[in-house]
């Protein structure tokens, strides 16, 4: 193992310094809300210490330190230091401009693209080659959707912390109260629609809903999905197109056919008892408000802590494009180094620690890096191979079903694109006028098609301006590649 | 100056200069190099590449600078007024000679230093449309005719007016300045009023708010500038309403996305330093045009 390590060469005239350094470096980071890097690069124990800015702090954060005890304990040159850190993106950015930033940072999928468009970021291949590999073959581990989220512009710029796989979670107990079979999902949109109506309540004396089959803003992150479920596109590599690919506007449709089914103000006031509480006691689809939700794979952890015994059942996403039957999200937290760490050498070691891990492992404890992590975590692996103990005594029931998907030829995840962030909330925007009734579905995508055009425009103006019209070429080829 | 003059000079400036210092580093630099910066094609990641007018010109015809900027203007043209009638309003009920007067101020003074954050929590329940306080309240009233109270955060038509009925939970800072006021206005104006058989209309619109007219205006000024720069309770409101998507942009349909979001989204999620900077030059203009206007209109009655 090489190690860029870095020993001062006389200690008593640097302690000053360094001193002088670190104070400036704590106000600095004090005075713009950064959770100070306290850890210096070399410390007393002659060790590296790699510092680690994350955003998780529940069940999450103890998995994910976990690992780093595992890593901390695998070798004696390396240590890992967890700062568990909110708004970890706006404060990484910071960090970064100001030359000061972790050696790790635990970032959002949706942040590479921005950050290594803004040079932000260290591509990993270098380091990967280093240890004999080639990106491709490091990337041939992951199943292609996790491999497609570590990359941008064809060059590694990431490792995954938290994988995550969208499905269809359904109350199987409001299926047998409705006389469905409750181990029978929809496997078509027109069943989905068609079980939503049988699950649908309202109070006989109000009129007021009760109870509803399915919604589509419940939980509402990410709305775009609908757009990729039913097979449109939202960017072809070169330009914007929800307003000019047909099927976005089915999608949206067809979300605007539950508010004229059930009613604006009905929906609005039901739904307003549960909003923005997805993953707490008040969560629609646990105090069986809401029949089917599409949810994550870390669903089953906040299900077992606020409605421990709930009869729920995890299946894909129904058939929404005839024929495409496996079609799933995904998504990922990260692990990236920033540009400037103090050692990258050394962050890559853990990177790559935290994203390997033990084939042969047949007890609990025999379990590493990715696997010890998302054990841990109840979540899948993004790896291909799981081992023997990982697949037979996951925690989470339907972990199988969460494989299948990750394995999934059609499972998408966030377009890579450095506007992403506005295109999303311009999104939100259109799914909101059109649940709301406050625009036709056209008319939302039109006005959006317009915005993100001129704002994609913008941006490949502004890539030309800092001299990154070659990367973003290269990206357009890339992207065109991997679609 | 005589060596004494210049050794007093020094001796300030030595005990000043941990102040000066700050103000040069942390406020006046951030002031001139964002004032550079809005000229500038800037994402603080990379170097800044001079514009010149460009991102003043985008924000002319920009529909989201529009949005924020009107949202913001219309939530300050109807917090202003009502937390100046309330604070006013509760300041002369305190200023009566009751049983319990320190109590009653100290209880209505106490929400305003109730944490932003917590508040605004406290609040969404309040005005949840499902199982809020207020809709529990207003339901049987409005069910005599037939209507049924509205979701409020959920609702775009509702977001902003119940932001500015939430607004009044904080008008304990400016009650207690009026308070202050009032207990300056002399007592012999008042007992010359009554006895001319002034009405108590009359007694307030010619002795009281002659007499509290600097007290007035600046709680204008101060509210107006506050209400322009509207931040913290819509961002975590229209989030945690709406789904807690994290895109902050003023859900529902961007009825809470107020200048200030506005900016802090261009900032710091799409990285246009520059273009954000741009718009915080445009709002210090906005602020600052209102407050010369209020100064104007105030002359006649602000000695």
């Amino acid at each position: 193992m090489h190690l860029g390590r870095r020993e001062p060469s006389n200690m008593k005239r640097a302690i000053p310094a360094r001193w002088l350094a670190h104070a400036c470096r704590v106000l600095a980071l004090g005075v713009i809300g950064v959770a100070p890097a306290l850890a210096d690069v070399v410390g007393k124990d002659g060790k590296i210490h790699v510092t680690y800015w994350e955003k998780w702090v529940s069940f999450e954060g103890i998995a994910m330190q976990a690992t780093i005890d595992a890593f901390n304990a695998s070798q004696d040159k390396i240590v890992v230091d967890y700062y568990p850190t909110s708004q970890v993106d706006r404060k990484v950015l910071v960090a970064t401009a100001g030359g000061d930033p972790p050696d790790v940072a635990g970032l959002w999928v949706q942040n590479i693209a921005t950050f290594a468009d803004a040079n932000a970021l260290m591509p990993l291949d270098d380091f990967i080659r280093e240890d004999g590999m080639t990106s491709e073959e490091w990337l041939a581990r992951y199943y292609p959707a996790f491999a497609h989220i570590c990359t941008y512009r064809g060059q590694v710029f990431a490792g995954i912390s938290t994988p995550a796989v969208i499905a269809l979670h359904w109350n199987k107990t409001l299926f047998r109260e409705a006389g469905l079979d409750p181990e029978k999902p929809p496997r078509t949109v027109a069943e989905l629609d068609e079980f939503a109506r049988k699950l649908t309540k309202r109070d006989p004396k109000t009129g007021r809903l009760v109870q509803m089959g399915f919604l589509p803003q419940e939980p509402g992150w990410w709305p775009w999905i609908f757009a990729r479920w039913f097979g449109g596109e939202l960017f072809d590599g070169e330009r914007v197109t929800i307003g000019t690919d047909p099927r976005n506007l089915e999608a949206l449709r067809w979300v605007a056919s539950y508010t004229h089914e059930y009613g604006r103000d009905d929906v609005r006031t039901f739904a307003s008892g549960f909003s923005g509480h997805a993953l707490n006691a008040q969560s629609g689809f646990m105090n069986g408000k809401v029949a089917m939700v599409f949810q994550g794979v870390w669903f089953d952890n906040y299900i077992r802590q606020y409605k421990p015994g709930l009869d729920y059942g995890v299946g894909p996403w129904p058939e929404a494009v005839p024929g495409v039957s496996d079609f799933a999200m995904t998504e990922a937290d990260v692990l990236v180094i920033p540009r400037g760490a103090k050692n990258p050498r050394a962050a890559w070691e853990f990177i790559k620690f935290a994203n390997s891990h033990n084939p042969q492992a047949r007890t609990r404890e025999e379990l590493s890096g990715i696997e010890l992590t998302c054990f841990l975590q109840a979540k899948s692996s993004p790896l291909r191979a799981w081992s023997p103990f990982f697949g037979k005594n996951h925690p989470h029931p339907y972990i199988g079903i969460f494989r299948e998907l990750s394995a999934s030829p059609h499972a998408v995840s966030v377009p890579q694109m450095g506007i992403w962030q506005e295109y999303n909330r311009e999104f939100m925007l259109v799914f909101e006028q059109t649940r709301l009734a406050l625009a036709k579905p056209e008319e939302a995508i039109a006005y959006c098609q317009k915005r993100m055009s001129a704002s994609w425009a913008r941006y490949q103006k502004s890539l030309i301006r800092h001299g990154q019209v070659a990367a973003s070429t290269d990206a357009r080829e890339k992207t065109e590649d991997a679609r | 100056m005589t060596p004494a003059e210049k050794k007093n000079v020094f001796t300030g400036l030595a005990f000043t200069s941990l102040w000066i210092v700050g103000l040069c580093v942390f406020t006046a630099y951030p002031v001139i190099a964002s004032l550079y910066y809005s000229f500038c094609d800037y994402s603080i990641l990379k170097s800044a590449v001079w514009i010149g007018g460009e991102n003043y010109r985008e924000l002319v015809t920009d529909d989201l600078f529009w949005k924020s900027l009107g949202n913001t203007l219309l939530y300050a043209a109807l917090s202003v007024p009502l937390g100046t009638a309330v604070a006013l309003a509760l300041a002369m009920l305190l200023n009566c000679d009751v049983r319990g007067r320190s109590f009653f101020r100290v209880v209505f003074y106490l929400p305003s230093i109730v944490p932003v954050v917590a508040s605004s929590m406290l609040w969404l329940w309040i005005f949840n449309g499902e199982y809020g306080l207020l809709n529990g309240l207003i339901s049987p009233v409005l069910g005599w005719f037939g209507l049924t109270p509205p979701a409020w955060f959920t609702d775009p038509t509702w977001a902003k007016p119940a932001l500015v009925l939430m607004s009044l939970w904080g008008v304990g800072n400016a009650m207690v300045i009026y308070l202050a006021g009032l207990q300056n206005v002399p007592k012999e104006l008042y007992e010359a009023a009554a006895i001319d058989g002034a009405s108590a209309w009359r007694r307030f619109w010619h002795v009281t708010l002659p007499g509290i007219a600097p007290v007035v205006y600046f709680n204008v000024v101060m509210g107006l500038i506050g209400s322009l720069q509207i931040f913290a309770q819509a961002y975590i409101i229209s989030d945690a309403a709406n789904g807690g998507t994290g895109t902050h942009d003023g859900a529902p349909a961007r009825s809470l996305l107020f200048y200030t979001m506005h900016l802090f989204t261009t900032a710091f999620h799409d990285l246009r330093m520059g273009y954000a900077s741009a718009m915080a030059y445009v709002l210090f203009i906005v602020i600052a045009a209102l407050t010369w206007l209020a100064t104007r209109l105030s002359r006649r009655h602000v000695e």
